[in-house]
């Protein structure tokens, strides 16, 4: 039976084959093994042994001409064999394979700007926990779940750490690590949260006064020795009135922490020594407290919100008060949207306002609708204390004196820091105490850090 | 004797179940010897060409021209209670042993229904009912393994003997010598065979051996050595069936050279320029089917007609059985994990 | 219950197993009439005779082939490496041989071979004779690694070994075959691929196996007396690997140290520390920390010997790192 004789691949890399020289012609035996023709192949010309026995009855590719690896080269077969069937089929290869390269235009050589294209790189195989060792197809491997937002500025946290921290809403910025390098690890979580939790309980039995800004006006006992009804005045009736509802309808509970003033004075001795003389005065650190509270508030905005009863009132602005001391009382002047305000501007209103407090002159719409405050009695020397809640607001910052104090650093040596103590009462109708805990921390680092938080 | 699954000979089965081994006169046996040596060459060019087609890839080691040798030895074989064992020059070790043509051309294509399910290739095949032990990549690295086998049958006492083959490259592995050793000691009832075809992938064998005659290899190891005419098969056929005889009466170890040549580089990307064409020519002429045909026209045992017609069964088979490799399965990915640790 | 040296311990193994199957027989350097380079064979010999209990020559590859062959064929060979550095030479035969046969036949092939032989460094034998070999053998698929550390595993794995149909890797050391421990007379079994917890504790998972083994209880202990509550894990098995315990505890205590008597590159604990590091990542408070010899070649100055090898001393420093308790 004829058969066709195939190009064949004579070196491990040939795509297609030139034969160069016939040694065989039409009507010569072929034997097995005989060398029929020479091939030239990407590497070297070769011979080529034939694997068919017979007489060579037609040569389908000439000399000079190409075939690819399968393409059949020539016939052979028995003598007067009929092989038009077989030169037929091979024609109509080589012709379909002439009009492809044809049409297509010659490989050329990639411009010279173009960047050769790199193999892509074998994906891994997805591995499950353990490679799989049973006939199974391997599995996509799971992704892990990663609740813990992306934390910026180069923080260090293990992996164990994070998780903790996010399943307890605890900001990590917030903490400083024990681990090397200043790495938050299991204990400095843990720390934190005996620490939200202590404060809470200290808070819960702490001595409650009424929330005094300034130097009180002290009544000193009578020169007669008896005792005196005063009158009330309309404010003082107020005053009484409003803190006595809010202490008594809004569960208060206290959270203390302890913050590090010294970048937050660093920051304002080096404001005012570049504002101008005339501009208005130096900016009050109450003005840095009330900016860094607006921006703490926006990451806490569930803080910046009022008990409605049937409803939580969450306030669409910040408006935040400083509580002042009057000669017969206290009032809180507020500034209003301290969020879209900066320091100095803040500053500013607020003398503005603190003026008018002093001599009597705030509007209601002045002194009214706060949706947070501030208290300060670190003027009069108190180290912490806590403030009654202003309503609307379900939360109020008590701020103590700086003052100087030991602290032992990392490598173990005694440092020195500007400490100041926060206290924040807040009403458990509205804020939780992981909250408040949360929002308080992130003060803490706020006024600690403030260029984290542009990150 | 082994055969072609669809050829059927039945001459050659009852032949097995009747006496130990044939004479090597005997009209029918040795047509089963030329029809074996024809199986195998016609394989083994079959693979060559569908290599050159890229159906097989890797290394294909031909055994064209050595076809005597395997043949020739394993009929003096019982394989129900012998064994064999080669190197990745296994095509014909394992025709011959009985392997069918189907399940080894189709484990040179890889797929599923190869006699190793497609884990093996050329270098690697196995036929363990019918005591084809493989087949090994590793030059030398089986010759130990034989030697253990021959130490299982002293073990239980049966009365098996294994064949070794190896070739001329491997006759100076530590292995080879370390086997040796052991065998004498402990009187394993195994021959080693050494297919001397002249050259270890490109090397001369004169080049690299201290000692070229190679029946004195044993000597070392005071085991008796022999030299047979590899390209003669009734030559090899009672050296080989003296030798397997001795070793199965006395338990000691002999080694035998079959002085051979083959015909193809050593495998098939080698372009052999390290012998010359004269050289082949010269070969060519001692084609051992050749040979065999020669005889048994001589000795009208067969005709030309005769001839020709098992030689086209021989193709049929080979054709068949490339086209049984090319309509079969891939092995499904998953069977990566099988056939490891269980 | 009966206390014995770890070396009777593998010594009844074989005994209990040749006696029943006669498929088993026990081949290699010394074996026989020497009883054993370490006394591991002693009486077997006698007990079994010489076609049972086959001396070798020195001959390494010739005779793990030799093993390797005949259980091809049905025998259940237990071939004695004299330790494991002279395994390299016949590192092609279990490498392309036994871990090969049944994957390179389709499966028609199983090789049920056990190679034993005491692994690691000993004492002033200098580097040619301490090395440690569980990764080179650990990173083949194909064959099972195991190392017990006590008596009653000794026994109780090496039976299972003999009865494994695949080839087994059995890993002792010399300095091991005089540990004593309890072992039952009846017969019992110890599967391999698990692990064993041997101290319970919370604050840190020390993993190891084979000899250090000891000594990471001495450490756990040390750590106790200083307030640290540690738990060890006995690996006991390599290949294959028991992951799950090791998860389970890493998960409980956040940290981890590994120990493992090999050079540090691309050695066992640093696949275990991968592994452990990353399916247990949102558990882990620290690193998980290597302990294993240093990256040179065994000295035989004695001192020196020892300071490239794991100690209690290392054990608790990478103990502490890992709980970041300042030293």
């Amino acid at each position: 039976m004829a058969e066709q004789v195939l190009m064949l691949a004579l070196s491990p890399t040939m795509e297609v084959g030139t034969i160069v020289k016939w040694h065989k012609k039409e009507g010569d035996t072929v034997a097995q093994s005989d060398v029929i023709c020479e091939v030239e192949t990407d590497k070297a010309t070769m011979e080529y042994e034939s694997v068919n026995e017979g007489t060579l009855l037609k040569i389908l590719v000439p000399e000079g001409g190409q075939a690819k690896i399968g393409d059949p080269i020539a016939v052979v077969g028995e003598s007067g064999e009929d092989i038009s069937s077989l030169v037929e089929a091979a024609e109509q290869k080589v012709e379909s394979a002439a009009a492809a390269a044809g049409a297509k235009p010659p490989a050329t050589e990639p411009p010279a700007d173009v960047k050769p294209s790199m193999a892509e790189p074998a994906k891994a195989a997805e591995r499950e926990e353990k490679p799989a060792v049973t006939g199974a197809k391997p599995p996509a491997a799971p992704q892990p779940a990663d609740g813990i937002p992306a934390l910026a500025g180069g923080l260090k946290a293990s992996p164990l750490a994070r998780k903790m921290a996010g399943e307890q809403g605890i900001n990590l910025r917030t903490l400083r690590g024990s681990g090397p390098g200043g790495r938050i690890v299991k204990r400095d979580i843990e720390k934190a949260l005996r620490q939200v939790a202590s404060y809470g309980a200290a808070a819960a039995v702490g001595v409650t006064g009424p929330a005094i800004a300034g130097t009180p006006a002290v009544a000193g006992p009578t020169a007669s020795g008896r005792d005196e009804q005063i009158p009330v005045s309309g404010k003082r009736k107020i005053i009484a009135q409003r803190l006595s509802e809010s202490m008594y309808s809004a569960p208060h509970y206290y959270l203390r922490i302890d913050v590090d003033a010294g970048p937050m004075m660093t920051a304002r001795s080096r404001l005012n020594a570049r504002l101008p003389r005339e501009a208005g005065g130096k900016v009050s650190p109450n003005a840095f407290l009330i900016k860094f509270v607006a921006e703490s508030l926006k990451n806490y905005p569930s803080v910046n919100a009022s008990w409605q009863g049937d409803t939580i009132l969450q306030f669409g602005k910040i408006d935040v008060a400083l509580a002042v001391a009057q000669e017969d009382g206290l009032i809180t002047p507020v500034v209003r949207d301290c969020g879209s305000k900066g320091i100095v501007q803040i500053d500013r209103e607020l003398k503005i306002l603190i003026d008018k407090a002093l001599t009597n002159k705030l509007a209601p719409e002045e002194y009214s609708g706060a949706t947070f405050t501030v208290s300060s009695l670190g003027p009069s020397g108190i180290l912490e204390f806590t403030a009654i809640i202003n309503p609307p607001g379900s939360a109020i910052l008590a701020v103590g004196r700086i003052h100087k104090v030991p602290v032992v650093e990392d490598d173990g040596s005694i440092g020195v820091r500007s400490q100041m103590m926060l206290t924040l009462s807040c009403d458990h109708r509205v804020i939780d105490g992981a909250v408040g805990a949360a929002f308080l921390s992130d003060l803490k680092a706020m006024i600690e850090y403030p260029i984290d938080h542009l990150y | 004797m082994g055969k072609g699954k669809t050829s059927s000979s039945a001459g050659a089965s009852a032949k097995k179940a009747a006496s130990k081994t044939p004479a090597a006169s005997e009209k029918s046996f040795r047509i089963e010897l030329l029809r074996q040596m024809l199986l195998i060459r016609r394989v083994e060019e079959k693979s060559a060409q569908m290599y050159g087609l890229r159906k097989i890839g890797g290394f294909c080691h031909l055994y064209i021209g050595q076809e005597a040798v395997a043949v020739g030895a394993v009929a003096a074989l019982d394989l129900k209670q012998d064994y064999v064992l080669t190197a990745y020059r296994d095509h014909g070790h394992a025709l011959t042993c009985g392997m069918d043509p189907n399940a080894l051309m189709a484990e040179l294509y890889g797929k599923a229904t190869g006699c190793s399910r497609g884990k093996g290739g050329s270098m690697h095949l196995f036929d363990v009912e019918k005591h084809m032990l493989g087949g090994n990549g590793i030059v030398g690295a089986h010759i130990p393994i034989a030697t253990g086998v021959a130490l299982k049958i002293k073990y239980k006492k049966e009365n098996g003997v294994v064949l070794c083959f190896f070739g001329d490259g491997a006759i100076h592995q530590g292995s080879f010598h370390e086997s040796l050793n052991l065998a004498k000691i402990w009187n394993l009832p195994i021959v080693y065979i050494c297919e001397n075809n002249h050259y270890g992938m490109g090397t001369d064998f004169r080049r690299v051996s201290s000692v070229t005659d190679f029946s004195k290899m044993g000597i070392s190891y005071d085991i008796p050595g022999s030299q047979m005419d590899g390209m003669d098969v009734l030559k090899v056929y009672e050296a080989v069936k003296e030798a397997v005889e001795r070793v199965r009466k006395e338990h000691h170890p002999r080694f035998i050279e079959a002085v051979t040549y083959r015909y193809k580089g050593h495998s098939m990307s080698d372009p052999a320029t390290y012998r010359t064409k004269e050289e082949l020519k010269e070969y060519k002429n001692q084609d051992p089917i050749l040979i065999l045909k020669t005889k048994l026209i001589d000795s009208k045992q067969i005709s030309n007609e005769e001839f020709d017609k098992i030689d086209a069964e021989c193709k049929q088979i080979s054709n068949d059985a490339a086209q049984f490799a090319e309509d079969s399965p891939q092995p499904a990915v998953e069977t990566l994990y099988e056939d490891v640790v269980v | 219950m009966p206390v014995i040296a770890f070396r009777q311990a593998l010594k009844d193994a074989m005994d209990e197993e040749m006696a029943r199957d006669e498929n088993v027989i026990l081949i290699g350097e010394e074996v026989a009439q020497y009883n054993g380079a370490y006394k591991v064979s002693q009486g077997l010999l006698d007990k079994y005779g010489p076609e049972r209990v086959i001396d070798t020559p020195i001959t390494e590859e010739g005779f793990t082939g030799v093993g390797i062959g005949a259980a091809l064929v049905g025998l259940r060979p237990i071939v004695e490496w004299m330790t494991l550095n002279f395994s390299a030479q016949a590192f092609d035969q279990v490498l392309n041989n036994a871990a090969k046969m049944q994957h390179m036949s389709g499966g028609q092939l199983r090789v049920p071979v056990v190679f034993r032989g005491p692994n690691g460094p000993a004492e002033f034998l200098s580097s040619q004779h301490s090395q440690s070999f569980q990764a080179f053998y650990s990173h083949i698929p194909g064959i099972k690694v195991v190392a017990p550390s006590t008596p009653y595993d000794a026994k109780g794995m090496l039976k299972s070994a003999i009865r494994d149909d695949n080839p087994v890797v059995f890993l002792e050391s010399e300095l091991m075959y005089a540990w004593k421990g309890e072992v039952p007379e009846e017969e019992y079994l110890v599967p391999l691929g698990k692990a064993e917890i041997r101290r319970a504790g919370e604050e840190v998972t020390l993993i190891s196996f084979s000899k250090p083994m000891q000594m990471v209880l001495e450490a756990a202990q040390a750590l106790e007396k200083e307030g640290y509550s540690a738990e060890v894990i006995d690996l006991r098995s390599l290949r294959p690997l028991d992951e799950q315990a090791v998860y389970e505890s890493v998960r409980k205590s956040n940290r981890c140290v590994v120990i493992d008597n090999d050079w540090p590159v691309a050695g066992f604990a640093s696949y275990l520390g991968w592994l452990i590091s990353r399916n247990c990542f949102d558990s882990l408070d620290a690193p998980v920390e290597l302990v294993t010899m240093e990256d040179v070649p065994t000295p035989y100055n004695h001192a020196m010997e020892l300071a490239m090898q794991p100690s209690v001393e290392k054990v608790m420093n990478a103990a502490k790192r890992v709980m970041y308790v300042t030293q």
